[in-house]
């Protein structure tokens, strides 16, 4: 693995680690198994590649992919909450919805933006090299986001959403609006995965209708690989874990991937990934966010 | 201070499985009274507390709270009149989260939620001096998770979280039946005395003919969705917990098997 691959993986990392936390609000926090974001993933990429390609303002292109992945969390939300669709469905029925509409958005399953403007125009030109300002960039935005979400989850508001998750009936009891804070909580999961999107799209040049594919299966990977490696006390910690553990995963697939003797493609990736989450699965003691799907009920 | 009219509820209406709970209960409750609840399994107990808190909205009749129509009122909404222990310690506490974090939770019951920090010193000083007077040492354990508390203690502290905030009415749903003995003895004691302190207007629902005449100020039976008794009162002090079985014996329209099951 040489440098350049590995400020890669750092940036990958990086902009998962915006997934991974998008999981444990859905996941850990509401209790909403969502899959909502395989769509939501490529719909913020597309939305910001096709709004950067028609000449908007690459800062406003990623502020609106933010709304979108927003509103694909509020679509699933409601057809959970409105007509008792059970979460799962609710969030694959989006997800395959946003497929059709990543298409109408972009016109063409790809669309590249390697020449246009971006957020990072402003900073290259500087002297330093890509492969560093990327990870650079990327490290400022998620790291003032999870620390907002942090500072979320630590209100009152935020201790509300988190009750929700926990116990319901007793969230109830204390005057929570459970309906309004699993409508709040989705959003805000899925809008993290839109501005992951939108950030993948530009750090890569391009916004393709096949990047989500697998996307919460490695979100659960970051997280797992977070909360098996980090201590978890603590709003403020767990968040980063999220965000550590996702680029100690990306590193370590990385490593994989590079590593002759073993033999494997980039192809493989997928793969890789689904051995590594089983494994984590599988493995005694493990945390498990997928053990409440594996119950039968809800 | 609740006044509840002709309340009726039917379960699987329409079906073979059909079951009406409530049969149109009339119950009117003054300020400060401290009602206890009676009645056999499947009487409509549980049905009416969830009626009044908001948890099932009944199918006709209505519920005033505080002079106020509260029966198409959700749960949420009515947690500003009226809080609630559960029967379950596990329902009534979010054991994921801390001590603190549940305090927090019920400190903000009816007050709007807002992004300031859930947990601060000035509420950590309120928590540590409203959960010192249960001398369980939990004052000092604010950042312990609330599972690692036993059944007991999570009664106890839903206690104080129910009356953490001023609220009008106080809704105990069998609050002690899951707890052994002592820690039975030592959660009623707690509830008689927060009664007694604040006034608050309590319904506590109980299996124990002796509680249900011990503590409280006046006893209701319920029987097939209906109040088939009422006492307070001089007529509720002269009487025994024989009266109350042989009243029980009476509506039931036989004779128990075993009295001493419910003498507990």
């Amino acid at each position: 693995m040489n440098l350049i691959a590995f400020m890669g993986a750092i940036e990958l990392g990086l902009i998962y680690g915006l997934i991974a936390l998008a999981v444990f609000l859905s996941f850990r926090i509401l209790d909403f198994p969502d899959l909502t974001i395989d769509g939501s993933f490529p719909l913020g990429a597309a939305v910001c590649a096709t709004m950067i390609v028609s000449g908007f303002n690459p800062l406003l292109a990623t502020v609106i992919s933010f709304f979108a992945g927003g509103m694909a969390g509020l679509v699933t939300a409601f057809l959970n909450l409105r007509f008792k669709i059970l979460n799962l469905l609710a969030s694959i029925l989006t997800m395959i919805a946003l497929y059709s509409i990543n298409l109408r958005i972009m016109g063409r399953p790809n669309v590249a933006i390697i020449t246009e403007e971006t957020i990072l125009t402003p900073f290259e030109g500087q002297g330093l090299p890509g492969y560093y300002l990327k990870p650079i960039i990327a490290a400022i935005i998620v790291f003032v986001v999870a620390i907002i979400v942090a500072r979320f989850l630590n209100s009152d508001y935020g201790l509300a959403m988190r009750s929700t998750g926990a116990n319901q009936k007793m969230a109830r009891a204390q005057g929570i609006d459970t309906n309004k804070t699993t409508y709040i909580g989705m959003a805000l999961s899925n809008a993290l995965v839109g501005l992951a999107g939108a950030l993948f799209a530009q750090m890569n040049g391009f916004a393709d209708i096949t990047i989500g594919t697998g996307t919460i299966v490695i979100g659960l990977a970051a997280l797992i690989a977070g909360e098996a490696i980090f201590s978890t006390r603590g709003m403020l910690m767990a968040v980063l874990a999220c965000i550590f553990g996702s680029i100690v995963y990306r590193i370590a697939i990385g490593l994989a991937l590079n590593a002759d003797s073993i033999g494997l493609e980039p192809s493989d990736l997928n793969l890789v990934t689904a051995l590594l989450v089983t494994i984590a699965l599988i493995l005694p003691g493990a945390k498990n966010p997928l053990k409440k799907l594996m119950k039968r009920g809800n | 201070m609740i006044n509840v009219q002709d309340l009726r509820i039917t379960f699987g209406k329409d079906t073979p499985n059909e079951n009406k709970a409530l049969q149109g209960i009339n119950l009117s409750v003054a300020e400060g009274e401290f009602v206890t609840v009676i009645g056999s399994n499947g009487a409509g107990k549980s049905t009416f507390m969830n009626c009044l808190t908001g948890e099932l909205i009944a199918d006709s009749g209505t519920i005033t709270i505080d002079e106020k129509d509260v029966s198409r009122w959700k749960a949420a909404r009515r947690s500003s009149l009226v809080s609630r222990v559960f029967q379950d310690p596990l329902a009534g506490t979010c054991e994921a989260l801390t001590i603190e974090e549940n305090l927090s939770l019920a400190h903000s019951r009816g007050q709007k939620r807002s992004f300031g920090l859930a947990i601060n010193n000035t509420k950590r000083e309120l928590f540590k001096e409203r959960l010192s007077r249960l001398r369980l040492g939990l004052e000092d354990r604010l950042a312990d998770k609330m599972g690692l508390l036993s059944g007991g203690q999570r009664q106890a502290v839903s206690l104080i979280m129910a009356t953490l905030q001023p609220t009008k009415c106080l809704l105990l749903d069998e609050h002690t039946a899951a707890l052994d003995p002592r820690m039975q003895a030592f959660v009623l004691e707690l509830t008689n005395d927060i009664v007694q302190e604040t006034g608050i207007t309590t319904l506590m629902i109980t299996h124990s003919m002796g509680q249900a005449l011990q503590f409280g100020t006046r006893t209701v039976m319920l029987h097939e969705g209906q109040v088939v008794l009422d006492v307070s009162g001089e007529e509720r002090s002269s009487m025994t917990i024989h009266d109350l079985v042989d009243m029980f014996g009476k509506v039931r329209g036989e004779e128990l098997d075993s009295d001493s099951l419910l003498l507990g």
